[in-house]
């Protein structure tokens, strides 16, 4: 194929992916969106194959369908609320893809390529992105599905491991300038391996809450991993849809650390969450907790019968309970009867961007009555119950009052204006941040102990008697 | 600070401007409240009940607003029959007055506040924008006005609104029309709808069509296409074409229609007569014509402001006073719209008015016995660095404007936008700086530590350089617009996106015509690329499939 045409395609599929991120801007362009970027992938792979010639041509074309497939299989099969793990997971082969492809320049480009300081260097950033991402995806994943801890791991001298780390992987890179390639074919390897080690290092330190970030993170990264690999291989379409990924990526980080009123450095390098702080004053009132009202499903359901406006504020525990279908029946029974129902978000509610969003869409509940927290916050006043389904820290009245509070100055869900607070929570321990929550012990809450999912069915019965 | 809630001196005038709900939160917000005695009496509540909500009751009317730094009123103020001096005389020096001015109809009030040295807040010129809905009094009064208008209406209509089919006969639905579907509109339609009527509205906006319809009305239309809509979502002067029009669309309808509500309003301007006296002799004996522009002079030539006048057999209803006929409502609403006044512009029981808020730009008269002068508003920084997607937002807004709930919710999430996105743009100029000067050093370092190094491969590598930096800048703006709820949507989409690492993958595959170990690397990268890009796409359409109204 000629080139001019080539670059015609690369063009072509550059504006079609900032039209598919364009369409994401609202509900009713988003499926556009996607197919514009599907289309530009598909533009991109088939003029990039044919310019290869015929030899690469079944090769790819097996790699593509055996790739094809097992990517289905994953999106066909992913339940909702595992998608953050699913994400998760498509990051590190991303990582993975820019880490094979790094090598197998080096690989190509024969024993000349240690003389060519800008191409090694080159070389160098995108395996070392790529093995981060990869191995820190994987983490995230492991973490994401339960398989570790959610609590970060901590070891001792952790921010020096990490510089030393970073240091050898440079001087490794200015070993094998004008080294023997089969030398430098061996320093390569090594600093993926530190790369990955890093990677792993740098993600088992983040505490599970923090997982958006983190998501966030790795996503941002995946993308100027593709950047670096545009540039070793002198190819501007992906060192555009690489700098897109990464600024997107970026973004949601830099929003999801403004909810949480904490610094990127902070959620990276803080290990936040790793120990309840022990020195506040709640801990000594710790021995005799204080009095909470216990609400029963028959007693809510009460108030939800009589309530005029109500709003729901899902948190993670909705989606570990998978009681989102049970919570829009709830909702449907309510607004047959007049009421007006609503829901809230928090930015950082969930464990990926948006996350709650997804669930109630899977739920069948209307975009338009899903609100976000600044749309919203000033309305609680006019509220008469205020359902809290699995959150704890983001309807925290501390984040606003308690200037010891770790949370302090995060923004936060005002439920407490409204008239009556339910919250449906297994059991009164405090969430992720560790921090007690006054808003249980406040006159005009209760608490509804119990599964999210086991609460809602049984409120669903009581709604549908009556 | 002490706030004066002063009894309403006109006789006819039945609202407050607090009630004992409203006070409740007032003093939550830290002020002090003291109720003239009988203020809400007319309004149905009772001194002891403001007493019980923790008002102090105050006889001495006088006493009462020089004692305040803040006096709550509903209508502008009049000079006192019984004190034989102007009520806003009694201000304080340098205090604050809140009510309703309509300062072309009442010259007076402006000089006097002027002469008290004091402060004056005029809520018909709080501004329509999304953040001060909840203070926009005119809203509320205009969407009891139209409620009341259909309850007058019904008072003097001689026949049922809803059709019956009794033994005695059949009896056809009440013809009502509407002109204006602004909020007094729209609240007319509902209630008039409400009782069983038939109902059809007219307006020449053509924004408000949907609206109409929605609450189960016709909307009818003149077939010339102009657009009646200002920027601010109130209606404009239209052409003379199409005044002619409209006035023969009105006599045809008039023939028909039983009940016609009128409601149009243009800002600053006497009302358009829009129902003239030809039409109302076409009406049928018994008709009623319900003017809500009567204060304005009224859109229906016959109306005289204030009074139910029939002229040939025509009830003309002219009341001025229609929010004040519903004085429960009208006190709770108005009261409340002073709360979310107060709850932004106090803090902790003091009064601050800060000059670059667009509420208090608007809505204040006169500041400290002064005309108010304004410093300009600082450009924002994404003026600078985004220049493009700036008029898509303000349209966002002024769709916010229009009274209805669909539009305005969804201007809603464009609203909290630009905030956002001026910090964030700040934060990306600087990254991105910071990112190019690095990137710059690095290169330097390298081209001088090696000799070697052809220099092709340096200037290829600014021109890359120039290729990311600018994408970077375009994927920034375009990030920024996506809205929250899509934001999981746009990580797979990100994630597929990502996958076009792809290439790289398959640009590995053939070297000088031989397949070797870069071709096996190549291969692998290609499938674990390919994963991502069919898992990604896809499930970003399954997710974006459930997205729905």
């Amino acid at each position: 194929m000629h080139e001019v045409m080539l670059a015609a395609a690369y063009l072509l599929a550059s504006l079609l992916f900032i039209l598919s991120l364009r369409g994401l801007s609202s509900q009713t362009t988003a499926r556009n969106g996607n197919f514009y970027g599907a289309m530009g992938m598909g533009m991109a792979v088939l003029a990039t194959a044919l310019a290869m010639g015929d030899l690469s041509v079944p090769h790819v074309l097996a790699a593509l369908i055996g790739g094809a497939l097992v990517g289905s299989f994953l999106a066909i099969r992913v339940a909702m609320t595992a998608m953050p793990e699913l994400v998760a997971l498509l990051h590190s082969f991303v990582g993975a893809a820019a880490v094979l492809v790094g090598l197998a320049s080096f690989q190509r480009d024969g024993p000349e390529v240690t003389s060519h300081a800008v191409l090694l260097s080159e070389i160098w950033v995108d395996v070392f992105i790529g093995a981060i991402t990869a191995s820190g995806s994987v983490v995230a994943w492991a973490k994401l599905k339960g398989l570790v801890g959610g609590r970060p791991l901590l070891l001792p001298g952790r921010h020096a491991l990490n510089v030393v780390l970073v240091i050898s992987s440079f001087a490794l890179l200015f070993m094998s300038m004008g080294a023997e390639a089969s030398q430098a074919w061996i320093y390569v390897l090594v600093m993926a391996v530190i790369a990955a080690v890093l990677g792993v290092h740098l993600v088992v330190a983040i505490g599970g809450a923090d997982m958006p970030v983190v998501v966030s993170l790795l996503n941002s990264y995946s993308g100027w991993t593709a950047s670096a690999a545009g540039f070793m291989l002198g190819n501007d379409l992906l060192i555009v849809t690489g700098a897109l990924v990464g600024s997107s990526g970026a973004i949601l980080s830099y929003i999801m650390c403004k909810a949480m009123n904490r610094s990127i450095w902070n959620v990276v390098f803080g290990g936040f969450g790793a120990k309840p702080p022990a020195t506040t004053k709640k801990a000594a009132q710790e021995g005799e907790p204080l009095p909470v009202h216990e609400a029963n499903v028959a007693g809510t359901a009460e108030w939800l019968l009589s309530a005029k406006k109500v709003i729901v504020a899902p948190g993670y525990g909705m989606a570990v309970a998978r009681a989102q279908h049970a919570v829009r029946e709830v909702c449907d029974i309510l607004r047959d009867r007049g009421c007006e129902v609503t829901f809230a978000i928090h930015p950082v509610a969930g464990r990926l961007p948006g996350h709650m969003n997804v669930l109630l869409a899977e739920a069948a509940v209307p975009y338009d009555i899903v609100m976000e927290m600044d749309e919203i916050n000033h309305e609680f006043c006019d509220v008469d119950v205020v359902l809290v389904v699995g959150a704890n820290d983001i309807v925290n009245p501390s984040a606003e009052t308690d200037e010891d509070s770790p949370i302090y100055g995060m923004p936060v869900l005002k439920v407490w204006d409204s008239k009556q607070v339910v919250i449906c929570k297994r059991s009164r321990a405090s969430g992720y941040a560790g921090v007690d929550n006054p808003l249980f012990y406040n006159d005009n809450s209760a608490m509804l102990f119990g599964d999210a999912r086991a609460s809602m069915d049984g409120l669903l019965q009581e709604l549908r008697a009556a | 600070m002490r706030i004066a809630i002063p009894r309403e001196v006109r006789p006819a005038e039945r609202r407050v401007a607090a009630t004992p709900a409203t006070v409740k939160k007032l003093i939550s917000f830290g002020f002090s409240v003291d109720v003239q005695t009988g203020a809400g009496h007319r309004a149905d509540y009772p001194d002891e009940d403001y007493t019980a909500a923790g008002a102090t009751l105050r006889d001495d009317v006088k006493a009462l607003w020089s004692d305040a730094d803040l006096v709550l009123k509903v209508e502008p103020p009049v000079a006192h029959p019984d004190l034989d001096a102007h009520e806003a005389s009694f201000l304080k020096e340098g205090a604050t007055l809140a009510s309703f001015v309509q300062a072309d109809l009442n010259p007076d009030v402006i000089d006097q506040v002027k002469a008290r040295n004091a402060t004056l807040i005029a809520m018909e010129k709080v501004p329509r924008i999304t953040r001060a809905q909840k203070m926009d009094a005119l809203s509320s009064m205009a969407n009891i006005a139209g409620y009341r208008a259909v309850v007058e209406a019904a008072n003097v209509y001689g026949s049922f609104f809803t059709g019956q089919i009794t033994a005695a006969g059949k009896v056809p639905p009440a013809r009502v029309l509407i002109i204006g579907a602004g909020v007094a509109g729209l609240a007319a339609v509902g209630a008039a709808r409400g009782l069983g009527a038939e109902v059809r509205a007219f307006d020449t906006r053509s924004a408000v069509r949907e609206q109409v319809q929605s609450m189960g009305a016709r909307f009818l239309e003149v077939e010339i296409e102009e657009e009646g809509e200002t920027k601010g979502g109130y209606a404009k002067v239209m052409s003379q074409a199409f005044i002619d029009a409209e006035m023969d669309l009105f006599r045809e309808q008039a023939k028909e229609i039983d009940i016609v509500i009128t409601t149009a309003l243009i800002p600053g301007r006497p009302a358009p007569k829009l129902w003239l006296a030809d039409m109302v002799e076409l009406m049928k004996p018994g008709s009623v014509v319900v003017d809500l522009a009567a204060q304005r002079g009224g859109n229906c030539e016959l109306t005289v402001p204030g009074e139910h006048v029939i002229n040939n057999d025509v009830h003309i209803i002219g009341y001025t006073d229609l929010a004040s006929r519903m004085p429960r409502t009208a006190s709770q609403l108005y009261g409340t719209n002073l709360v979310h006044l107060l709850d932004d512009l106090s803090t902790d029981g003091t009064l601050e008015l800060d000059p670059l808020d667009d509420v208090v730009r608007g809505a204040v008269m006169v500041h400290n016995g002064a005309d108010p002068s304004w410093p300009d508003k600082p450009e924002k920084p994404k003026k600078a660095a985004k220049p493009a997607p700036q008029p898509k937002t303000a349209s966002a807004e002024s769709k916010a404007a229009t009274p209805a709930k669909a539009p305005a919710k969804a201007a809603v999430g464009h609203g909290s936008h630009p905030t956002d996105e001026g910090a964030g743009g700040k934060l990306g100029v600087w990254i991105a700086t910071a990112a190019i000067a690095g990137l710059f050093v690095v290169w330097a370092a390298i081209r001088g530590g090696s000799d070697g190094a052809s220099t092709t491969a340096g200037s290829e590598f600014v021109q890359h350089l120039t290729v990311f930096v600018l994408a970077c800048v375009v994927g920034w703006h375009v990030v920024w617009n996506v809205t929250p709820a899509l934001h999981t949507p746009l990580m797979s989409v990100t994630n597929a996106i990502s996958g076009i690492i792809v290439l790289g993958g398959i640009l590995q595959l053939v070297s000088e015509g031989t397949f070797g170990l870069a071709g096996w690397l190549g291969i692998a990268a290609v499938t674990l690329a390919t994963i991502n890009i069919a898992g990604g796409f896809l499930v970003t359409e399954r997710m974006l499939r459930m997205f729905r109204k």
